[in-house]
């Protein structure tokens, strides 16, 4: 379990988080939600220890980030895996370099070993003979499933989705989200997933933390949210006429 | 104020690089690959310049010595001065600077702008080590391509000496041979290496703490080349006159 405790974030003395605290538990597909500059990303990147925190606690299971030391800090990195925005594969490498990148760097198993497995995951994201193809040739639905590939080579504990889908088509945003909840349920991980996708909401939120203005305005699960009062939720939410009606159609339903 | 966070940053930088060492069998590699895109990919920009700037020496030393009391062979002594003792290690290592360190400041710049220096950092990889270190072990080949310029320099003031009529084959090497002082040679290779170090670590920096996007790439590309010049220019200076003076 991850749990985050009264987190507080500035940057030149603006507050951008304001005492977040939740928590993420193994095997659930967790999301963040919120709209632009709500402090997504920033909550993100202090849970990864890419950004320091002036207050609050993060542990990983049990333990708390900022005690640990360097050392601790390394082996504890080497079991999260993450995907970012923009895929951010090492385009001097091929798909199955950037795939084998963590096995070479935290591994000692031998070449065909780490072959097999770049093989396996390859084809557990769907991705067959794309071995040899460098990042520049691949499709972005193919990045984002190599950027996956990448973050579970090296079976990690927790996987960190920084906005999957964005700049992918419907079809193909779906594709990747339904993929990243196999694999949490397949592997039995704790997922944290950035996002400011609707569908990816009702998808796969089984758990969503709600942003606003850098402070927890709403948590619950993606059957909660189409009952929630919570007006900062909803103007969220359904912002859009699309989801306006989908909520509508909910409620007939259920009377 | 800003200048000095930048210089203290600078050096933790450099202290940060050595730390935390990322596994030899990917070292390796990136060191050959760097020896390859820094030292290899520079040699034939390097060799055509050297040539023909020698050349150019000879002939504007040749011109200026119109006395009759003096000896041809003056000009090539002249040449090899002028090239061992500072267009080889100086004229070339900013010459470096725009070729070597524009490519340094752009493949990193271009790395953070696309998150792939976090993708390391998350992953629990000391990026500086990763990124830095092995372009400053490749260019400690740096005084390979500076003793090639300086061959090619000498040879194309030869070639020029001879053809143009300026001066026998014999008076030329006979200049390039009298009052020879290899402690020149040493200066010379001293300058190199510490030159070497500031291409590979100024360019790095103005890389791996770049902000923005792709516009920004191409701003950090040229304060790379300014910085990296003036710090050469300057150290130049103080080097003489440690080492000459």
């Amino acid at each position: 379990m991850i749990d985050v405790k009264n987190i507080h974030k500035s940057f030149s003395g603006v507050e951008v988080l304001k005492g977040i605290s939740t928590t993420f538990e193994k095997g659930k597909t967790n999301l963040i939600i919120g709209q632009s500059g709500s402090g997504k990303t920033v909550f993100m990147k202090c849970l990864l220890g890419l950004f320091d925190y002036e207050e609050g606690t993060i542990s990983y299971d049990g333990k708390i980030f900022s005690n640990l030391t360097e050392d601790e800090k390394r082996n504890l990195r080497a079991e999260i895996g993450m995907v970012f925005q923009g895929s951010a594969l090492f385009d001097s490498m091929t798909i199955a370099e950037n795939v084998m990148f963590p096995l070479k760097m935290f591994t000692k198993q031998s070449k065909s070993e780490m072959e097999d497995r770049v093989d396996f995951v390859l084809k557990r994201v769907n991705l067959i003979d794309a071995h040899n193809k460098m990042p520049s040739e691949a499709s972005g639905g193919m990045q984002k499933r190599v950027a996956i590939a990448r973050a579970i080579v090296n079976k990690p504990k927790y996987l960190f989705c920084d906005e999957p889908n964005s700049g992918l088509d419907p079809k193909t945003a779906i594709i990747i989200d339904n993929l990243i909840q196999e694999i949490t349920d397949e592997y039995q991980i704790i997922t944290v997933i950035n996002s400011h996708d609707m569908n990816s909401v009702m998808e796969i939120g089984e758990k969503i933390v709600f942003l606003k203005d850098g402070l927890k305005a709403w948590e619950g699960s993606k059957d909660n949210i189409f009952k929630t009062d919570n007006k900062a939720v909803t103007d969220f939410v359904y912002s859009s006429e699309l989801m306006k009606k989908v909520r509508q159609m909910y409620i007939e339903e259920k009377k | 104020m800003i200048y000095l966070q930048n210089i203290g940053t600078y050096f933790l930088m450099i202290v940060e690089m050595f730390r935390k060492p990322t596994k030899w069998c990917a070292m390796r590699q990136l060191i050959l690959k760097d020896m390859d895109d820094l030292i290899i990919g520079s040699l034939g920009i390097v060799a055509f310049i050297s040539f023909f700037v020698g050349g150019v020496v000879t002939i504007q030393t040749a011109l200026n010595l119109d006395n009759p009391f003096l000896p041809k062979s003056l000009i090539g002594f002249a040449t090899r001065q002028s090239i061992i003792l500072e267009f080889a290690p100086t004229f070339i290592s900013i010459i470096m600077a725009g070729k070597v360190g524009s490519f340094i400041t752009s493949s990193i710049g271009t790395m953070r702008v696309t998150e792939q220096i976090d993708a390391l950092e998350v992953m629990g990889i000391n990026s500086l080590n990763y990124l830095v270190f092995p372009k400053f072990i490749a260019l400690t080949l740096y005084p390979f391509v500076i003793s090639i310029a300086m061959f090619l320099g000498i040879y194309g003031g030869l070639i020029a000496c001879v053809y143009g009529g300026f001066a026998t084959l014999e008076e030329y090497i006979t200049g390039i041979q009298s009052e020879f002082t290899p402690f020149h040679v040493t200066y010379a290779f001293i300058k190199t290496f510490v030159f070497a170090f500031i291409l590979a670590t100024i360019p790095s920096y103005h890389g791996f703490y770049m902000k923005g996007g792709a516009l920004e790439v191409g701003k950090a590309s040229t304060a790379s080349f300014v910085w990296t010049s003036v710090v050469i220019i300057l150290l130049n200076y103080i080097l003489t006159q440690m080492l000459l003076s």
